[in-house]
């Protein structure tokens, strides 16, 4: 029976570069995503309000687990084919947006109102209020969060290798199901996962910190 | 491509035992974690420095390592020293020492907002450290993130759809297993995402009534939680 050795991390390590390919995929279709919804839910019409707010509400009452079944599963069921790198995309997409959408309403939200009242004041259209006066200073409460949130979407790209996508957990499952050495390997997939979330996590409390000082000084 | 979901509620008595399971396991994690929490956040206010140095250990290593991995290292790496435990309590321990982790950073954040006077008024009352945590600061830490330990929760009810994959027959197991036989995965998930959801809304009302009874002055104040 082959140990544990060079040959068996060299194969973590690429199963790590998927597992940060998925993660940039679903960081950046779910920002979309995100945008789409926080824009939504603000919005003057109360029918578009409600239902961003309905889609915030479902999606973060159920796991995303199941929601990468039902893409992976249910899709080509319905006949549409998809890989599993897609259907994790699609699935962590859905999934993200919800998150953010909530975060980044927040965000808008927490843009002081005078700033909308100087926009309209100057005859901004509402799309010219929103992108060149409230987003831009948006975007400054919304980072904390945001890189703090990258550390849930990297430990829940995880989740893609119950759809057979080969991430860095599925490369670990297929190594401990060839050594038999469990505590080696997730030991090691564990310390990988650290090493990516862990700078995230630190940067986030960083950034937090600091924002909440430009609080107090203004 | 139409959606048919006679053939899942067909199998309902497998939806209803995989729900009250899924509901099992959340509400012991819950309490079990709580309190593994609430002392966790504790020994990082503790003045012996290892102590405090375990503690923050434990959160990171928890907070920055996804579930799945944790329960996998759990359930392999027991049977693989000899240790045979079944898949449910396996579930049940991985669960327990991740929402521990999280609760107890949630409990940190809500020591912290005690004001320090009441620390000092209950040192000066010739209170141990044992009797302050218990007299004077564990309710009205618990009140100021009673929110965020809510949505832990539910979160970690969730998050048990996760030990599926260790073959436990909880919502998702079992769901897996009637998509297998009725070949309709779509109408499974749905039907198992809407459960879910309801499960959610069920904890929420529960925790919102334990509020009622555990803070009453804030039923006498009307605020609202």
């Amino acid at each position: 029976m082959p140990t544990f050795g060079l040959t068996h991390l060299q194969f973590l390590l690429e199963g790590a570069i998927w597992t940060i390919a998925l993660s940039a995929c679903a960081f950046f279709g779910g920002a979309l995503m995100g945008l789409l919804i926080a824009l939504c839910r603000v919005s003057q019409l109360a029918p578009v309000r409600g239902i961003a707010w309905a889609y915030i509400q479902l999606v973060q009452g159920i796991p995303l687990l199941v929601i990468m079944f039902a893409g992976y599963f249910g899709l080509p069921a319905l006949g549409i084919q998809v890989s599993p790198l897609m259907a994790a995309t699609l699935s962590m997409t859905v999934w993200v947006g919800a998150y953010f959408g909530e975060f980044w309403r927040g965000a808008i939200q927490a843009v002081p109102h005078a700033q909308w009242e100087a926009a309209e004041c100057l005859a901004l259209t509402s799309t010219q209020r929103m992108f060149k006066v409230i987003i831009p200073q948006a975007v400054r409460n919304a980072i904390p969060g945001t890189v703090g949130f990258m550390v849930q979407i990297v430990k829940n790209t995880s989740l893609a290798s119950a759809v057979s996508f080969v991430d860095l957990t599925r490369a670990g499952q297929l190594i401990n199901n060839s050594t038999f050495q469990p505590f080696v390997t997730f030991t090691v997939v564990a310390l990988i996962y650290f090493a990516l979330c862990y700078p995230l996590s630190v940067l986030s409390q960083r950034l937090e910190k600091r924002m909440a000082r430009g609080v107090r000084s203004a | 491509m139409t959606l048919v979901f006679a053939p899942i509620f067909e199998n309902w008595p497998l939806l209803l035992d995989g729900a009250l399971v899924t509901l099992r396991l959340a509400a012991v994690a819950t309490l079990m974690g709580f309190v593994i929490g609430t002392l966790c956040a504790i020994g990082r206010n503790s003045n012996m420095r290892w102590i405090s140095v375990l503690c923050a250990g434990y959160v990171e290593a928890i907070r920055n390592t996804p579930f799945l991995v944790q329960i996998f290292l759990v359930f392999f790496g027991l049977s693989s020293i000899g240790v045979t435990l079944s898949a449910f309590t396996v579930a049940l321990i991985s669960l327990t020492i991740n929402v521990g982790a999280y609760s107890g950073e949630i409990m940190r954040a809500g020591f912290n907002t005690v004001h320090a006077g009441q620390w000092e008024a209950a040192e000066c009352l010739g209170l141990s450290r044992a009797q302050v945590y218990w007299h004077v600061v564990l309710r009205p830490a618990i009140e100021r993130v009673y929110p965020s330990l809510t949505s832990q929760f539910i979160l970690l009810m969730l998050a048990s759809s996760i030990t599926s994959q260790i073959s436990v027959s909880e919502l998702t197991g079992n769901a897996n297993y009637i998509q297998g036989i009725s070949f309709r995965p779509m109408e499974t998930y749905i039907t198992i995402g809407a459960i879910y959801f309801g499960l959610a809304l069920i904890m929420r009302f529960a925790f919102w009534l334990i509020a009622l009874v555990i803070f009453p002055r804030r039923r006498r104040l009307g605020t609202s939680i």
